[in-house]
């Protein structure tokens, strides 16, 4: 954020053609990548194709896996945990929108109302960060407590009813419900939808404020005419920050939740380290990789914004 | 109706501080939690004050080995994604090279990857190669997505410095190390920290990547998440407060200082 208010006078970075030429610079930006590079292509892309070649193996723990092609492990994948995906892309949606919803008047608040308070509400958002979101996810536990405060206002206002019929929570309880896994999700991932939201929104102009409100717009017409379209790139990269990470998760599911709560990432996390079904879980974690890719690429494509991070 | 009226004026900011109450609630639970004395094994249900659990705080077998452990990793996941994250960074904003596009996609995936499928490959790796799953597992999987962090922090501070600069200072005979050292560095500092800081908090916050590369070593995330199952004891409470106020303490600190040094330069 210093970065922005400190960057120079409009001249800015010159081109590159207009840098003298450096005496030893030909193979300095190779040596430079060289390391870092190398560990991406080692550490994350190798392991891919790995994962590629366990998906189409076949065999057994005892006697090792081989390659045979079998790609059927994939449509099993898909026709045994359908649910579990479907489940994975409905809370994530949810959570991505409740993120939204409640971010954008926190973003909004800080960046143009806040005043003095600005950066204390800035660290306020921030700082649980250093809490380990762990601890923080287990807090919820005991807010959403079967006879804890929270759970006896929702049914004396007979929310729990309404929640009940539509199948986000079940009897009396709110912990081991959807709405509690969402619940958690949007917690644990608001924070990725804030920050995001307030960089762009404190990039708009105040002036467009005013020349809004003096061509008889009212709040709500400046809102919606000026104040949102400016704001889209962080609407966009808020929502992919929200969204990505919580379809894969499997922590706020496991620990919120129940046996028909479990998401995707439960079922890949239970494949690999307990089932140790290795290419039923390379499979199930390449579909959810292609998936997620697949729905980001058209999602940037619509909303038109390329400047992502 | 005047009331109404004020409502509607203020809305945006009871709104905004209703989130911020949502965000700071599970901090509060686990602050007040940390001076409870529960009966079981489980510390979700308020029984009475006790502040046993503060006066003790490695009273748990295995929680302070498995807080340093997270720590160290910690340290060297920053050192090492910091240093090879800046010098991308430099490269990708100072010099013209070929496959750019490239380069840049493999610092954006990383970022747009949900953790679980790093975490499932990443081990398939070490699997396939018989790598002993433990300290160096986790922290290989650690500098790796803490790389594509560091890169954007810096490449944005890189990025909004002027050239002339470092042209000025070879025009004053400065040799290329020097120009580094004394200019660029310096310069670019803010982005290093910014990077370094993040890693720091990604690498002992995280849990997906290690749970899958860890093998039977325990770093803190960890020990939270198996408490979880067996019990968890209150000392997790004390630990969860002291570094929510130790980080807010720090950033209360450097931004005094900076306000400081902004009114030495006025």
């Amino acid at each position: 954020m210093s970065t922005l208010t400190e960057a120079p006078p409009p001249l800015g970075p010159a081109a590159p053609e207009e840098k003298p030429p450096r005496r030893r610079g030909r193979f300095t930006p190779y040596w430079l990548l060289l390391p870092g590079m190398l560990w991406l292509i080692v550490f994350f892309a190798l392991p891919m194709v790995y994962q590629a070649s366990t998906s189409v193996q076949q065999g057994s723990l005892e006697q090792g896996y081989k390659v045979t092609w079998h790609f059927a492990t994939y449509w099993d994948a898909l026709n045994a945990y359908w649910p579990q995906f479907l489940r994975s892309v409905c809370y994530a949606a949810a959570a991505t929108v409740l993120c939204l919803l409640l971010g954008y008047p926190l973003a909004y608040l800080i960046a143009f109302r806040a005043g003095r308070w600005r950066n204390l509400i800035m660290i306020l958002v921030i700082a649980p960060f250093f809490t380990s979101f762990l601890i923080r996810t287990l807090a919820w536990k005991t807010i959403l407590a079967d006879n804890g405060p929270v759970v006896h206002a929702l049914n004396t206002l007979h929310v729990l009813d309404l929640t009940g019929w539509l199948g986000w929570t079940a009897g009396d309880r709110v912990l081991a419900t959807p709405l509690a896994v969402v619940c958690g999700l949007t917690y644990n991932f608001l924070p990725f939808m804030i920050l995001p939201l307030y960089t762009s929104l404190e990039r708009i102009d105040g002036r467009l404020h005013e020349a809004a409100g003096d061509l008889y717009a009212r709040p709500w017409t400046t809102f919606r005419k000026v104040t949102f379209p400016l704001s889209m790139p962080g609407v966009v990269s808020g929502t992919l920050l929200t969204f990505i990470p919580a379809a894969g998760d499997y922590v706020n599911a496991e620990l919120l939740g129940s046996t028909d709560t479990r998401m995707i990432g439960n079922v890949i996390q239970t494949q690999f380290l307990r089932v140790l079904d290795y290419p039923t879980a390379a499979a199930l974690s390449f579909i959810l990789m292609a998936a997620i890719l697949a729905m980001v690429t058209l999602y940037i494509r619509r909303s038109g914004t390329e400047d992502l991070v | 109706m005047p009331f109404l009226n004020w409502l509607k004026r203020r809305l945006v900011v009871i709104a905004g501080l209703l989130t911020l109450a949502y965000l700071l609630l599970p901090n509060i639970i686990v602050t007040v939690f940390s001076f409870n004395k529960p009966k079981g094994r489980f510390n979700y249900e308020w029984q009475r004050f006790s502040a046993d659990a503060w006066k003790d705080p490695c009273g748990v077998a295995d929680m302070c080995g498995s807080l340093s452990l997270s720590l160290q990793i910690a340290v060297w996941a920053t050192v090492g994604a910091t240093v090879l994250g800046t010098m991308i960074s430099f490269a990708l904003v100072r010099y013209r090279f070929r496959a750019r596009g490239a380069v840049n996609s493999l610092i954006f995936l990383p970022m747009a990857m949900p953790e679980v499928v790093m975490a499932a490959s990443l081990l398939t790796l070490f699997l396939n190669m018989g790598a002993q799953l433990g300290f160096w597992t986790i922290l290989i999987a650690h500098i790796m997505f803490c790389l594509s962090f560091v890169v954007t922090a810096v490449k944005a501070r890189v990025m909004s410095m002027d050239p002339r600069l470092e042209e000025a200072a070879r025009d004053l005979y400065a040799g290329p190390v020097q120009t580094f050292l004394r200019v660029t560095l310096p310069i670019a500092a803010p982005g290093i920290a910014a990077g370094a800081l993040l890693s720091f908090a990604l690498s002992f916050d995280d849990f997906i990547i290690t749970n899958f590369n860890a093998g039977s070593t325990v770093t803190f995330p960890m020990f939270v998440w198996g408490s979880a199952q067996r019990g968890t004891p209150v000392q997790i409470n004390v630990i969860g407060t002291a570094m929510f106020l130790l980080a807010v303490l720090f950033v209360l600190f450097a931004m005094v200082l900076g306000n400081r040094r902004n009114k030495q330069k006025a």
